[in-house]
């Protein structure tokens, strides 16, 4: 093949499609020709320029022969790009006269940048949905822990900066993250998917059943009895699906429970468990309530899972009103309104 | 594979024993004693639940020495791992099964969490129910306390049973000493450094389940298992943070999604006050120095 433009396939797909690749998404050549997203990346990448025209497929200006492209693209080096850094110094200003050891330092630079890019990408409206399409299909996988029930997960950094991480799995029925089961995913830099891709996912598609999945069909699970309840601004059924009674696991040695006084007893239970009134969670609300009352304090403060009771604060109907609408997430306007009354 | 039976009665080598272990799929079982397996008295009630439990018993002692169809070889064979997968159950809450299955724990044969926050802690096989045939084996990790499926398909296929509800439980109280150091560190979803509200406020509530606890076992003068240092913080920080009252932060709203004024203080005081949010998975304690 060769790097004119109307080949089959493009070094982005050639790049997603190679193993362990699978969870990349095919960033749109507009988005890497839009500056705009890529500002800041020179600095992050060596030989920038370069790696910017092996991913968008365009012949380098100064290239003299055809000849030299084709044996640049039958080298198929796909180097480690962690080492890429120490190249940059040398390899920027000899883009003249290109040997073997500058394109494999190319090619890495390329993924790196291409990686980093990615990291924007999915983080795009069409990035997002992309991801969400692959999502739809499983490409990421299932969470491994036996009380998510295969809920699918979604590739995660936990750094945004590159050669720090590999990629994680982000699962969203019990808001943890995961290694991926297959050790070809132990290479990906969880950098190219980035800290913010997997939050922002649950908030750009709230409506999505987190709690289907392909071997348990939703029926099966306990359902709130409000399917469109909101709390904090998501929908109460999609907040950590995979936690919470029921869902925790209990040691047992003989059908016996181990006590928490054993020193062998249970410790992390907290880490699975979610209130069984998700109103719990609802801290503007509960806050607004008993604001007013200076004792509530230790009272609020004091989260042990139990629903607090409900006292009506001391002070005049259309103050507790106020509050109460404190709550709602249409509240800033119905407050201003009021207090100019 | 199947040339086990053709010289089964070599005496004294345990000989099917050896080759149920150490073929693939079976990676988890350790092998029984000899001794563990002829005493009738740890096999009570088994012969009901295996067919053909003699000729089994008798594969697995390596003292099988019927001629018979290969149908009915078979038949016997899947006796045979059965009724090693219900007696392994029995044996490794033994002393000496205990101890084997520490080996194989410590050399990490039974996989590694897949937890980040676990670092590869080493897994432990365990059964979701003594019944045999109703629950696949899940994996057990000490320092989450929370249940995994295995990686592979070959073991995800194995019956809980052979491991039982008890074991990964009763190594504990038997060596306390290898109770791993319990952590509160852990993943808190973010977009551009901010906390989301909804994943946030379920942590703050959690991490109070974990105060807690931690409270009640201090009370009752149980040592928490917690890394050292953490039990110290709790008297400081006294979930002083997990409702910030004060207005003042009320221009940094930053409306990734709606929600309400109290809670994007405490969720955006730290990225608006101009420092970095932190990269690593801090808990709650450091958002009190913002208010």
């Amino acid at each position: 093949m060769s790097t004119s433009s109307g080949t089959p396939e493009s070094w982005i797909s050639s790049f997603c499609s190679l193993l362990g690749h699978e969870y990349f998404a095919e960033v749109s050549e507009e988005f890497i020709e839009d500056d705009f997203n890529l500002t800041g990346l020179q600095n992050q990448v060596a030989m920038y320029k370069e790696a910017l025209e092996m991913i968008l497929d365009v012949e380098p200006e100064d290239d003299e022969e055809d000849e030299d492209e084709d044996e640049e693209d039958e080298e198929d080096v796909s180097g480690d790009g962690r080492d890429m850094m120490g190249g940059q110094a040398h390899g920027g200003r000899r883009h003249h006269s290109r040997v073997a050891s500058d394109l494999s330092v190319i090619e890495s630079s390329a993924e790196i940048l291409y990686g980093l890019i990615h990291q924007r990408f999915i983080c795009s409206r069409a990035g997002i949905q992309q991801m969400s399409e692959k999502y739809e299909l499983g490409h990421f996988g299932m969470c491994p822990r036996t009380n998510c029930n295969q809920t699918r997960t979604l590739p995660v950094g936990l750094s945004d900066i590159p050669g720090e991480d590999t990629v994680k799995l982000f699962c969203p029925s019990c808001l943890d993250v995961y290694v991926p089961p297959n050790s070809r995913f132990q290479t990906v830099d969880g950098a190219f998917f980035g800290r913010t891709f997997g939050a922002l996912f649950l908030l750009t598609f709230p409506e999505y059943d987190l709690t289907k999945t392909g071997a348990e069909t939703a029926a099966n699970l306990p359902r709130t009895t409000d399917e469109h309840a909101m709390i904090n601004g998501v929908y109460a059924r999609n907040i950590a699906p995979g936690l919470g009674r029921g869902k925790i696991y209990e040691p047992r040695i003989y059908g016996f429970k181990v006590s928490e006084m054993a020193r062998s007893g249970p410790r992390m239970q907290w880490l699975r468990s979610k209130p069984d009134d998700l109103s719990v969670l609802d801290e503007a609300r509960r806050f607004a309530e008993e604001h007013g009352d200076s004792d509530d304090d230790d009272e609020s403060m004091s989260m042990n899972g139990r629903p607090i009771a409900r006292r009506r604060p001391p002070g005049n109907a259309k103050l507790r009103q106020r509050q109460a609408q404190n709550g709602s997430p249409m509240a800033v306007e119905a407050n201003g309104a009021d207090s100019e009354l | 594979m199947d040339d086990y039976g053709t010289e089964s009665d070599s005496d004294y080598t345990s000989y099917w024993r050896d080759w149920f272990i150490s073929s693939r799929g079976n990676e988890y079982f350790c092998e029984i004693d000899e001794e563990y397996l002829t005493d009738r008295f740890n096999l009570t009630g088994l012969n009901t639940e295996v067919p053909y439990y003699q000729y089994a018993l008798d594969l697995v002692t390596d003292v099988f020495d019927l001629d018979c169809d290969d149908e009915m070889r078979e038949t016997i064979e899947k006796s045979a791992r059965h009724l090693y997968g219900l007696v392994h159950a029995r044996y490794i809450v033994t002393t000496r099964g205990l101890t084997k299955m520490l080996e194989k724990y410590k050399k990490a044969d039974f996989g590694k969490c897949p937890r980040v926050m676990c670092n590869s802690h080493p897994l432990l096989p365990m059964g979701l129910s003594d019944i045999p045939n109703l629950k696949p084996v899940k994996l057990y990790c000490a320092r989450c306390e929370d249940l995994y499926n295995p990686k592979s398909s070959r073991h995800a296929s194995i019956d809980g049973a052979y491991f039982g509800t008890s074991f990964h439980n009763i190594l504990f109280q038997v060596y306390p000493g290898l109770i791993p150091p319990k952590s509160s560190e852990r993943y808190v979803p973010r977009v551009y450094g901010f906390k989301v509200h909804a994943a946030a406020a379920l942590v703050r509530w959690q991490n109070g389940q974990r105060d807690d606890l931690r409270r009640r076992l201090r009370k009752m003068e149980v040592e928490s298992g917690f890394k050292d240092g953490e039990d110290d913080e709790l008297e400081g920080e006294d979930d002083d943070d997990d409702f910030d009252d004060d207005d003042d932060n009320g221009g940094l709203q930053m409306q990734t999604h709606q929600h309400h004024q109290q809670q994007n203080m405490a969720e955006y005081g730290r990225g608006g006050d101009g420092t970095v949010p932190p990269s690593g998975f801090s808990g709650e304690a450091q958002m009190g120095s913002v208010a």
